[in-house]
Formats: C-alpha cells, structure tokens, sequence
C-alpha cells in the first residue's frame, strides 16, 4: 500500500504563545514548533499499516524550524521518504496549507497515485478550515475523519475506517481507495525512537525537496485581532506549600459537604 | 427566504443533538440581529419527524435522502452544497463535533467561500459577521470578521446555553429534493458501543481527572489514592487514555463522555477546549498546574500553581487527616 502522510509543524501550546505586534499573528520568533500531535498519529497508523500489509510511507511537510529533525525521526520510525516543501513561510490556517498541499501533492513527481493519503483530524490553528476534507475536496477522493483504526484485506479497492462518535461510540465504515483520512490516534501511542538511530538515518538517507507552487490561493478570512482570553472569571489562585494547598482545599470541600 | 441564518440541524441516533439547540441559540441571534430569517437545515432519511423540535428557527428545510440515514460529512456536505447554490443563505452554522466535524470545511470549499472554524462566539457588527475562534489549544483567541457575503461557521460547543435553542413553537416544514451518488465512497457499517463493565464517571459525584502532566502511567496511582479517600474515580484526557494509562470508558470530553460531578479536580490538563466541553459544568472545578497560562485556569473555580505529583499525595493526606 502506497501511503503518502501530511505532517505540519505547529506552536506548542504547553508554551507561552506571544502575540506580534501587529496584533493579528503569532510572534513566531521565540515560538517553539512541534508535530501537529494528530500528524503523528498519522504517520504511526501508516507505519502499523505497512507492517501489516507492505508499501511505501512517504511524509510530505511544509518547510518549518525544527523539520529537518522530525522528517529524519520520521525515516528512523520507518517511513521511506521524507519530502519537505521549501521556499514556503510558515502559513496559519488549515485552507493555505492544505491548499498548498494538495498542489504539491499533484505537481511533485513521485508522490500521487497513493492509494491513501493520512493526516491528522485537525491541528490547533485550522481557522479556516480543517486538512483533510479540503485536501479530500480539491483531488476528487473521499475522505472520512476522526479515525482511530484502519484495516485492510490485502491490497483491496477498500479500506475499513473506525471513526470516532461522541460518547466513547465508534463506527465502522467502508472507504473506496484511493481515500484521504483524517486521524484522529493510532491503534498504537506514536513509536519512540532513540536518538542514536536518528543521528545513524542522517548519515544513511537523505531528505527530498519540492518547490512550492507559487500563487496559491490562500485562505479568504480576514483576522481583525489576536489575543489572550480574558475569562469572565479566572481562577481563584491557592497559593502555599502542598500541605498549605491541601488544607485549603479540605476547608473549601467540607464548606461544599463534598467532604 | 434568501439571505437567511441556516443552522445544520445535527442529529444521531434518532435524536436532535444539544449542539443543535445551542446553534438555534446563537442562530436566532444573528438573524434577529440581520433582521432575517432563521432556517434549520434537516439531513436525514426517515428523520423528518425531528423538525418539531426545530420551533426556535423561522421555518425548516428537510431532506430525505437514503444516503443520509447514518452521518457521513461527504453526503452532508454534498446535499448542503446543493441547497446553498440554490437558495444562498447569508450564512450557514455547523456544529463542530465528532458527528459534524468537516462538514463545514467541504461546503465552503466546494461552495468557494469563506469559513471561520472553532467559533465560541459570533456577533452582527456593522451589518457583517463577527466571529470569535478558540485557538492553539484555548491559548489564543482570534476576532476574524466574514464580511457581508455568504460564510461557513464551524461552532464549538457551547457557544450558548442549549435551553435557549429549545421551543414549544412547530415550525413550517418545507420537503426538498437533493440528487445524491447512488454509490457512495464512504458506505456506513456498524456501530461499536463502548465497552460496559467499567466504572461509570458520569454517575460519580467526584472525580479525579488526570492528564499529561502526570508525566507517566505510574504516577497515576496517586490519583487513585486521592479518589479513594474522596470516594469517587479516577478519569482523564484524551492523551492519557490513548497512551493506554486509562481505558475509553474514563475519557471525558469531545469524543469520550460529559461529566457534572460535585468536584471535577483536573491535574496536569492544559484544558483544551475538546476537553472543557466535557467537564465545564462540574459544580466545583479545582485545577492544578504547573502553566499559569494553562486554559484550564479559565474555567476552574479554584487553581494552584504547582506541581500535581505533589499536591495530590499532600491532598490525599489532608483529606485523611479531616476524616479521622
Ligand atoms: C477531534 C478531537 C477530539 C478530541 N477529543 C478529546 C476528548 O474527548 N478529551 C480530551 O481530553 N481531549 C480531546 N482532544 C485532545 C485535546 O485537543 C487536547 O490535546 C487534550 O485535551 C490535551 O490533554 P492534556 O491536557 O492532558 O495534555 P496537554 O495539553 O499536553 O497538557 C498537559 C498540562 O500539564 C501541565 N503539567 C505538566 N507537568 C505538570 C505537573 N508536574 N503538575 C501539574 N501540571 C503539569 C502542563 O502545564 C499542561 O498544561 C481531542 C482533539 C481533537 C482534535
Ligand atoms: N456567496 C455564495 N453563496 C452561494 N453560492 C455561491 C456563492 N458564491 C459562489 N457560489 C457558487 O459556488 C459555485 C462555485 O463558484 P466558483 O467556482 O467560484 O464560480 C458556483 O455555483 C457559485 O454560484
């Protein structure tokens, strides 16, 4: 099976995120860039499916900080090729880069026909718009989200997608190939590789490139500000030691009658 | 009517779902707001009897189509994209959930118009739409406005208060036609209902919910501890549970359950918003992390700073003390 994987680099959230001083974008200068952590699922469940049934795992990415280390992470777990898309800013939003993607994806010689194109379900900064169905849209496939299982009889015309339903309900569904799917997480928790087989893969195997085509149709939203939430109400802050915390939390609990 | 607010009636398992009220909600908002119409847009097949509970919108317009009985967004949005180029609505509200979710974004691709995804909030202002986007994991908000032509708006759980959607009014029922593939893509198969047996969180009084920042699966045993002085469970957010630390049944959250217990005490969880629209009603909230940014801090009612590994052993002591 010929599975082609959409990472992106994106902020991590467990950081603290500056606005610029714009006031409309991110400062992107001190942010720290990470997997879209649904990307990584996608990449595991493609490896799991490879395993499992032979074929090719190729990453595609947007050019970004840091890349460079994940896409060889990427050869390490097991992927065969790793292509980064250069000469491209760092773009927000789901509609610029999946757009970009879905050009890439059919200009770049090598990367289509697949038979599935996996990408995590969402990333924090889709504003306008989620990866995969616009990806779904734009080459013509079907396409089918929140997925956290893909099986396969063989190299068949279709795939089995378990999808994710609210309340911990899932469902099954048969998706003609080729198809785009959003993961949601891997059967399996994302593969950890060690470092000294990362450093051994960047000696042995190379990143490929493509160009991005120029004059893609970005998003058509337009931001008027960024900014921190200011909630209605924060939290009431219990400063002190542990033991200091613990004893304010009894008070409040038994002033409650939860204690 | 053209011009008009259009709400995707959600609905799963023969019933409207909240997220649908909470659209009416908001919906009735921005078209009293407009001074248009408000329209539910009902997909279904056999499921046209669900329109009397859409009384909060001006009139409905309901499809029935065998392609539509399960929810699969391709046949949604395909029959959306039909309806749109047909009668364009000023603006369309889809809820953002596991039933929904892209819906939005192959309308307003397919229909080449704008879209602004994870809305808690949208307003008339100066006769355009502006919307409100939680971003980066609740960190960020965005105000992007959509301008006076026809736009997608993917809705996050509760934008508004679902009771507001609710109405005892029947609504007029318009039946309209869609052509639909006869062979779809994406073929519905079975259901897989969660696994019984296990504890059941939302029937707990207390919870002790646990997340990344508990650091590993061992450390989860101090929470097990506490929730046993305390007389309740132990849940968690979704990486806990795809990391195998704790089984489905325990998820809360978007795609796991909604829990309202008497305390929800959330340790390590950065408080997404795929997790606050699961537990945001708890009665009390206590939250400890070590980010005084977290987002959880939001909606808790009480927050501590500080490392979880030692404030829930110090608590489980406390709790200890005061019992005798
Ligand atoms: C379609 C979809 C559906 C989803 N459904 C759900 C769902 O049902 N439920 C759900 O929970 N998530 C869901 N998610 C995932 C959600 O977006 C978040 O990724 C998730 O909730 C984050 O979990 P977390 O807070 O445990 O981890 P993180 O966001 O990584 O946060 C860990 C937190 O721990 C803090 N921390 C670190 N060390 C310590 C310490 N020693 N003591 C105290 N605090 C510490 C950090 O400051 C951080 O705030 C869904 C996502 C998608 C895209
Ligand atoms: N604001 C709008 N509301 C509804 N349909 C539209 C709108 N704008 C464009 N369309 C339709 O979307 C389809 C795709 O448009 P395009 O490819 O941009 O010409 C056409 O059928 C248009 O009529």
């Amino acid at each position: 099976m010929n599975i082609l994987v959409l990472l992106r680099m994106i902020p991590d959230v467990v950081e603290e995120l500056e606005i610029s001083n714009d006031g409309k974008t991110l400062d992107r200068e001190f942010l720290r860039l990470i997997p879209n952590e649904t990307d990584d699922h996608a990449l595991e469940e493609a490896l799991l499916l490879k395993e499992r049934h032979g074929g090719k795992v190729t990453v595609v990415a947007p050019d970004a900080p840091e890349l460079d280390d994940v896409l060889f992470a990427c050869l390490a777990k097991g992927a065969d090729r790793a292509v980064k898309i250069s000469g491209v800013e760092p773009v927000m939003g789901g509609r610029a880069a999946a757009r970009l993607m879905a050009q890439v994806l059919t200009t770049a010689p090598g990367l289509l026909p697949a038979d599935l194109i996996l990408t995590g379900v969402q990333s924090t900064e889709d504003l306008d718009g989620l990866m995969a169905p616009i990806l779904s849209h734009l080459l013509q496939l079907p396409y089918v989200d929140n997925v956290t299982q893909v099986t396969a009889d063989g190299p068949g015309k279709t795939v089995t997608a378990v999808k994710e339903f609210p309340s911990a309900v899932r469902a099954e569904f048969d998706v003609q190939l080729p198809a785009v799917l959003g993961i949601q997480a891997a059967e399996k928790p994302p593969r950890y590789v060690p470092v000294a087989k990362v450093r051994a893969v960047m000696k042995s195997q190379h990143l490929e490139s493509a160009a991005a085509p120029a004059g893609v149709e970005a998003g058509q939203l337009e931001i008027l500000q960024m900014a921190k939430p200011e909630p209605a109400e924060h939290a009431e802050m219990l400063a002190g030691d542990p033991a200091q915390v613990a004893g304010k939390i009894c008070e409040i609990l038994a002033a409650r009658g939860v204690l | 009517m053209s011009g008009s607010i259009w709400v995707l009636a959600e609905h799963w398992r023969g019933q409207l779902s909240e997220s649908t009220y909470e659209l009416l909600a908001l919906g009735r908002e921005i078209a009293d707001g407009l001074g248009v119409e408000l329209q539910a847009v009902l997909l279904g097949h056999g499921a046209a009897d669900l329109a009397k509970g859409l009384g909060k919108a001006n009139s409905v317009l309901s499809v029935d189509h065998s392609s539509l009985c399960e929810p699969v967004p391709e046949a949604c949005a395909a029959a959306l994209v039909q309806l749109i180029k047909e009668r364009r609505p000023r603006s369309v509200l889809v809820p953002l959930t596991n039933i929904s979710m892209g819906v939005g974004t192959l309308v307003s691709t397919a229909v080449k118009v704008p879209a602004a995804n994870f809305c808690r909030d949208v307003r008339v202002v100066d006769g355009g739409l502006q919307a409100t986007c939680v971003l980066y994991g609740g960190k960020i908000e965005a105000t992007v406005t959509m301008g006076a032509e026809c736009s997608i708006l993917g809705i996050w759980p509760g934008a508004r208060a679902a009771e507001n959607g609710r109405s005892d009014v029947v609504p007029p029922v318009e039946p309209v036609t869609v052509s639909l593939p006869e062979a779809p893509r994406v073929r519905f198969k079975r259901y897989i209902e969660p696994e019984a047996g296990d504890v059941d969180i939302t029937q707990q009084d207390t919870l002790v919910a646990v997340g990344r920042g508990m650091q590993g699966q061992a450390n989860l045993a101090l929470a097990e501890e506490l929730a046993e002085v305390l007389g309740g469970a132990v849940c968690g957010s979704r990486p806990v549970i795809d990391q195998g630390w704790l089984p489905l049944s325990r998820q809360v959250g978007k795609s796991g359950v909604s829990v309202k217990p008497k305390l929800y005490l959330a340790a390590g969880i950065s408080g997404a918003p795929e997790h606050v629209e699961g537990m945001k009603n708890a009665a009390l909230i206590i939250a400890v992390n070590t980010d005084p940014r977290a987002p959880i801090f939001n909606v808790a009612h009480y927050g501590i700073l500080a490392d979880a590994l030692e404030v829930l052993p110090a608590l489980t002591e406390a709790v200890r003390g005061k019992k005798g």
